[in-house]
């Protein structure tokens, strides 16, 4: 079986699934563990947005 | 004594069962993604950490990604090994099925790769996790 994914729909499979691990496993109370999740999932996304944009500024 | 405070991060109890919990959580939670959290009866957690870790792994897959067998070659073949088989039984199973020999023809393949690597990488930090709680320094 083989699927294929775009450049943004990979980045945000990566990051649901790093932000899952990262708020698990970097903080103490459940309540800290789905704000620091979500912390890091709007910086993955954040960062996916200013670097897709600094590329195509690079290319033109 | 002018410090009295007690630096000691195991459980208060400190029975048998907490001591060997410190070998067999990370143990179970490297061979099995999510089972360190599930045996010591953090349900959720070990659950979450379990689909994020097989989901990224067999997201590799799909893609057509490399497992990297054993080499002493190439630095970076020797990193994308040590990554995968973070993942525990997910990467044996992998190499013993024969999965994940890549494509060099897509693109996407690449980030397959990566995912795989990633999930492994993604398994250690919750095996420290495991560990963490078995010693009692994380509730």
């Amino acid at each position: 079986m083989t699927f294929d994914l775009s450049h943004f729909s990979a980045a945000l499979l990566f990051a649901i699934c790093a932000s899952i691990v990262f708020g698990i496993t970097q903080r103490n109370t459940p309540r800290d563990m789905v704000r620091y999740g979500a912390y890091c999932f709007s910086l993955f996304i954040a960062g996916v947005i200013v670097a897709s944009w600094v590329m195509w500024l690079i290319k033109r | 004594m002018a410090n009295a405070q007690n630096t000691t991060t195991l459980p208060a109890k400190g029975s048998a069962e907490a001591s060997s919990m410190t070998y067999v959580a990370p143990l179970a939670g490297w061979l099995l993604p999510g089972l360190g959290h599930l045996i010591q009866r953090r349900y959720l957690r070990g659950v979450l950490l379990m689909l994020a870790v097989f989901v990224m792994f067999f997201a590799g897959l799909g893609m057509q990604g490399k497992v990297y067998s054993f080499n002493t070659g190439d630095l970076l073949d020797i990193l994308g090994f040590v990554g995968d088989v973070g993942a525990g039984a997910l990467y044996f199973i992998a190499r013993a099925m024969d999965w994940g020999i890549g494509n060099i023809h897509r693109a996407v393949a690449d980030y397959g790769t990566k995912y795989i690597v990633v999930a492994g990488l993604l398994n250690v930090i919750a095996t420290v996790d495991a560990y963490h709680i078995a010693i009692g320094k994380k509730q």
